[in-house]
């Protein structure tokens, strides 16, 4: 047995409320078969349940309960929101106004923000309840937790027959883990390279990038400026496109948010994919990938097809460049943006026996070792003499990968399928060798669409020989989610729902 | 291209890192482990292609030329290590 449903069907009153799906809930609470306070309590004693998972860096009960008290008050009074009485976890990256935001950064233990993201205050304006602050990668860096500062996240899941414990992914490992556990029905998570879509596809959840600047970046702790960008995660397809239609929108705040309306995200969900030309990228095929993988690609592909899809193969040439300068422009940024920690004016401060000093040792001792070789290697690509040679070189690269996109979606192409991951979950400790390198392939699928600014969603699309579960990427056309809420729900619906883990932390 | 020792600790430097002995010859190792991973790009031609400067093409958004926030100097410094009246206190920097 690989798992249990994700959601029992039919009576609503008969359910653990935490096994609803976003959706499921919204429609129970605006139909008064549930108070937005049972559901949050729910979630809470579910979370008191699973520390062992250590998904949570921080719970917020006190402040959980006071919301959902304000909700219930709003749907009798019929002033509820979109998401009211919804209760969520949010990526420790999001600042809290008043709660305490880490990054996953022993340089922020202490950072107590007196301002609200953009992000969370959207959900917090729709009625949304906050159950507390997710683990994640330091400063999102990494792709398995490894490197947030309080600890692993352990997977809800396991391989079957196996108690070793695997990774979520990452770097939004805790919204990934606390979402395949219900610890919530939905989370926030951001994106740089691979930091949504990884963990969704390596804990059977759905998770999106929209296109960059369709979320404020405005109060989120800055990673990559030119890539970061938040998205949910959450069961269904559905409930991603409830949460992200929440999520976005203008902000004159951060310049680089699109003013553009949002889309009703939610009704495109049910457009289907008649007419739809679906491309199938022959450079994704990579040398080494498991025959699992290729299989559930092919099995999406049909699934599409028998659905009223053309399937088309396409090229997109520069697609193995991507990663590789992806190492060179994010650690650039990053290295630019984490400028900042330096013990003035917030986080740790380490005295030293000259201000210089101050700054060197507060940062030795501030930041983890990923953060520090990303901060390193940005620092000399962007060094006297090796600027062009390395930052121009990747952000001409760049361009080139933008342009194969381009030409895909000139040519008629709505949307691309691709695997997620090139494998399923790993354990704890298994990429721990001395080459960073190998852990970074784990983005080699999805950082491309960063690269180039596009939204790209992971779907549950089954479970390997061992149990686990495996997903598939779709990439759209810059500012068109619609069309990948509407084809990931086709393979939603073709793949069945995918098993949720079996509670062995409970 | 691969870094010395000598070159870790000046990026180190840049970087306002302390690095103690023993971190270096890792750190250099590491280093040198992505510095041969993006090599590869050293073989794509580019010339004639201009270097992304914005992932979407979008106007600079402009405003009114107006004071927006402000009188906030105790929200500023709340999460300071040391501060005084509202200023920032660093180690004596000019003697």
């Amino acid at each position: 047995m690989a798992g249990r449903r994700a959601t029992a069907r039919g009576d609503v009153n008969s359910v653990n409320p935490n096994e609803l799906t976003l959706a499921e809930a919204r429609d129970a609470l605006k139909a008064k078969r549930l108070s937005a306070r049972e559901l949050t309590q729910a979630h809470l004693d579910a979370m008191a349940k699973a520390r062992a998972l250590n998904a949570y860096l921080l719970e917020t009960p006190d402040r959980a309960l006071q919301m959902a008290v304000v909700s219930d008050e709003k749907i009798a009074s019929g002033e509820a929101g979109p998401l009211e009485g919804i209760p969520l976890g949010i990526k420790d990256l999001f600042c809290t106004h008043g709660v305490t935001t880490t990054a996953g950064s022993k340089i922020l233990q202490a950072f107590e923000p007196h301002y609200e993201s953009a992000v969370s205050a959207n959900l917090w304006r729709d009625g949304a309840v906050m159950l507390g602050k997710l683990n994640l990668d330091e400063f999102a860096m990494g792709s398995s937790n490894e490197t947030s500062a309080f600890g692993n996240v352990v997977s809800p899941w396991r391989r079957r027959g196996s108690d070793a414990p695997l990774v979520p992914g990452g770097s939004s490992g805790g919204s990934a883990a606390a979402v395949a556990a219900q610890l919530c029905l939905g989370a926030t998570a951001t994106d740089t390279g691979g930091s949504i879509r990884q963990p969704a596809a390596f804990t059977g959840t759905v998770g999106i990038k929209p296109t960059y600047g369709r979320c404020s970046r405005w109060g989120t702790v800055a990673f990559a400026s030119s890539l970061d960008q938040a998205g949910p995660i959450a069961r269904t397809v559905r409930d991603c496109a409830i949460l992200l239609g929440s999520m976005s929108g203008p902000d004159p705040r951060d310049t680089t948010c699109a003013d553009l309306a949002v889309p009703d995200f939610e009704a495109a969900v049910s457009r289907g994919v008649k007419g739809l030309t679906i491309g199938i990228p022959r450079e994704y095929r990579v040398d080494g990938m498991p025959a699992e993988i290729q299989k559930l690609w092919d099995e999406g592909a049909a699934w599409l097809k028998a659905a009223g899809a053309t399937l088309r193969d396409i090229s997109l040439p520069h697609t193995s460049y991507a990663l590789p300068a992806y190492y060179i422009v994010a650690p650039a940024e990053a290295s630019s943006n984490l400028a900042r920690y330096d013990g003035v004016r917030y986080g740790l401060r380490v005295p030293g026996k000259d201000i210089a000093g101050m700054y060197e040792n507060t940062r030795a001792a501030g930041f983890g070792r990923e953060v520090k070789r990303r901060i390193m290697i940005g620092t000399y690509v962007l060094s006297a003499g090796y600027y062009d040679a390395y930052y121009v070189r990747a952000q001409k690269i760049r361009t080139l990968i933008k342009r194969d996109f381009e030409a895909a979606y000139a040519d008629g192409v709505d949307a691309i399928l691709t695997p997620a991951t090139p494998s399923a979950a790993f354990g704890i400790g298994e990429k721990a060798s001395a080459d960073p390198v190998e852990m970074y392939l784990n983005d080699v699928f999805t950082v491309t669409v960063n690269m180039a600014g596009l939204p790209g969603i992971a779907v549950p699309a089954g479970l390997d020989g061992q149990g686990l579960p495996l997903g598939l990427q779709l990439i759209g056309r810059p500012f068109d989610e619609e069309t990948l809420f509407a084809v990931a729900q086709v393979i939603e619906d073709s793949a069945g729902r995918t098993a949720l883990p079996e509670p062995w932390w409970a | 291209m691969s870094v010395d020792e000598k070159t870790v600790r000046r990026i180190a430097h840049l970087a306002r890192i302390a690095v103690t002995d023993d971190e270096v010859g890792p750190l250099q190792g590491e280093l040198n482990a992505i510095l041969a991973f993006v090599e590869q790009l050293g073989t794509v031609d580019v010339s004639g292609v201009e270097p992304m400067t914005s992932v979407t093409p979008m106007a600079m958004k402009k405003r009114e030329d107006v004071v927006t926030e402000g009188g906030r100097a105790a929200d500023v410094v709340a999460n300071a290590p040391e501060t005084e009246d509202n200023y920032f206190l660093v180690p004596k920097v000019v003697e």
